[in-house]
């Protein structure tokens, strides 16, 4: 199951192949003349527009290949890296780009390889890219507050329009295409000697690839994103070895330390009946159905949870808390846990201390005085790697 | 000898895509570029002033005390993208020491351009927590509505000005 997770295999493995993939890109950026200053600027005059064809052929075929793939089931879509939306400094840093590269002629990786080719312009082009970083790490103290607003950890376009992912990679790429058609018109129209206006594309293996990207984003749109349950069976054999020793089962008095533990941001989701809940509950705990938990909006809230974020079922039925787990772990909810026995064994636990006043449903940190030191095994492991991800840090 | 043609942009474009994917599935995100950028610079002021990293929020986070600024996975992208840079511009002829400019502008005012739009690019990409690479390809394709957003963005500011600065490219 991608993606393969190549840090495990060491750093030396890691590094090499974060080199190889770099290496691949330098390259393909090289062939398509992304070394060239003059060919990358003439994309803002209409005379080339190679920097437009390349960058959205390479999306477009990026994204088809991600979604196919995880439409199949072979790749893990959850566990891919999604650039945090920061709505507005997105856009600001965007038009300061959008000057630079029109002022100096590259973007920094193309820089890179304009500097690897020689072009004097290109290396100077990359020192200012390191000086212009210098300056933002002095000044962006005067702004911070901006510069950490409108963040939404991982919002998809999809999510945004309220439209599936399979709909959404269908308009992204009819979308490229329309792009490309028009460009391809115009362009013959506007070449030396100029054609006159035709609609008729004259290549044919134009046409073959836009419909086969076509067709492949239909048949992404027409298979749908696996729900939890059929990822569960393709990916779950990964950690079902976590429910067999027990690993993600907390014990009553590890949920009250963590529950006043201020630095962890605790989630508390309650599966019981109604009359369960009613009778009593956890103060920390919403009471959720089974069937919420499959629902887009209620786990994208769940995905948007800081590092430090814990989630903890609670239910008294083991085997309906296995299945909550399975079905939140096959969509990407990180630090998953349940609570051991339920509300019987929390009961259980708490039933003869002896610390006054005591609150059953809010327990103070004081109650874990009166218990030994290693009366539990503790088991919360804050996992942060997929959050920490992403190249740009 | 002559510099071979450039390979065909929707061509390119494929084998981006291809790398880029390779890169999702393999490393669980995509390219990026301005990362090591950031840690590049961090690392020359520390050579020369290891306490002003150690006092500047921004960059204590990539190198204060003993961590090593360099030792980041997105600098050996960045290696590696020099050496595929260097090795395809030396296969297809096209290694050569030049300063690419327009016809109409002189060399020293491109490189000093080259310099102030490369630092206004690195500044932009630090604001927008990525560049090209990172945040409009690689959030692209992962459908990041923020990427999108970001995209637009730069191709808005780059035609906004392009007009303005016409000399230097025509």
């Amino acid at each position: 199951m991608l993606p393969l997770d190549i840090s495990t295999h060491g750093k030396l493995a890691s590094y090499l192949a974060f080199a190889a993939i770099g290496f691949a890109f330098g390259t393909v950026l090289e062939v398509a003349g992304f070394g060239n200053a003059r060919k990358l600027a003439a994309q803002f005059y209409f005379k080339d527009m190679t920097v437009l064809k390349t960058m959205f052929t390479g999306i477009v075929t990026a994204c088809l290949l991600v979604f196919l793939t995880s439409a199949l089931g072979y790749l893990d879509f959850s566990k891919i890296f999604v650039n945090q939306t920061y709505l507005w400094p997105g856009i600001v840093g965007g038009l300061i780009m959008g000057a630079g590269f029109v002022i100096g002629g590259y973007c920094p990786g193309t820089s890179v390889v304009s500097a690897a080719s020689l072009k004097v312009d290109g290396i100077l082009f990359f020192v200012g890219t390191a000086v212009g970083a210098g300056l933002f790490g002095e000044t962006v103290a005067w702004f911070s507050g901006f510069w950490n607003a409108s963040y939404t950890e991982r919002l998809l376009l999809s999510d945004w329009f309220g439209w599936s992912i399979g709909a959404t990679v269908v308009a992204v790429t009819a979308g490229a295409l329309a792009i490309f058609y028009a460009v391809e018109v115009t362009e013959r129209h506007l070449a030396e000697p100029a054609a006159p206006w035709a609609w008729k594309l004259s290549n044919p293996r134009y046409v073959g690839a836009a419909a086969t990207a076509l067709g492949v984003a239909l048949l992404i749109w027409g298979l749908g994103q696996p729900t939890p349950e059929q990822k569960w069976q393709r990916m779950g054999s990964q950690y079902q070895a976590l429910l067999d020793t027990r690993d993600v089962f907390v014990h009553p008095l590890e949920y009250a330390k963590t529950w006043n533990d201020s630095a962890v941001k605790l989630v508390t989701l309650d599966l019981r009946p109604d009359a369960d809940f009613d009778a009593f509950h956890l103060d920390s705990a919403r009471h959720v159905s089974f069937a919420k938990l499959a629902d887009k909006d209620f786990v994208f809230e769940l995905d948007q949870l800081p590092p430090q974020g814990v989630v903890v079922l609670v239910t008294d039925d083991e085997d309906e808390a296995v299945r909550a787990w399975k079905r939140l772990k096959a969509q990407g909810v990180t630090n998953l846990y349940i609570l051991d026995h339920g509300i019987t064994g929390w009961k259980g636990e708490f039933a003869g201390v002896a610390v006054h006043p005591f609150d059953l449903a809010r327990p103070s940190s004081k109650v874990l005085e009166a218990f030994p030191k290693d009366a539990y095994k503790p088991k919360i492991k804050l996992q942060t790697s997929r959050r920490a991800a992403g190249l740009c840090s | 000898m002559e510099a071979r043609p450039y390979t065909n942009p929707y061509l390119a474009g494929a084998l981006l895509g291809v790398v880029l994917f390779g890169a999702f599935a393999l490393t669980h995100s995509g390219l990026g570029a301005s990362g090591a950028v950031s840690r590049i610079q961090v690392a020359a002021t520390a050579a020369v002033a290891q306490s002003h990293v150690d006092h500047v929020g921004y960059f204590a986070a990539i190198g204060a005390g003993g961590r090593h600024a360099l030792d980041h996975s997105s600098v050996m992208m960045l290696l590696g993208t020099f050496a595929g840079g260097l090795v395809s511009a030396y296969r297809h002829h096209r290694l050569k020491l030049e300063v690419c400019k327009g016809p109409q502008v002189s060399t020293r005012t491109r490189l000093v351009l080259a310099l102030a739009g490369g630092a206004l690019m690195g500044y932009g990409a630090r604001f927008a927590r990525g560049c090209t690479s990172g945040q409009a390809l690689s959030g692209g394709a992962v459908l990041s509505a923020g990427s999108w957003t970001f995209m637009i963005a730069v191709f808005l500011g780059a035609y906004a000005l392009a007009y303005s600065v016409r000399r230097l490219w025509n």
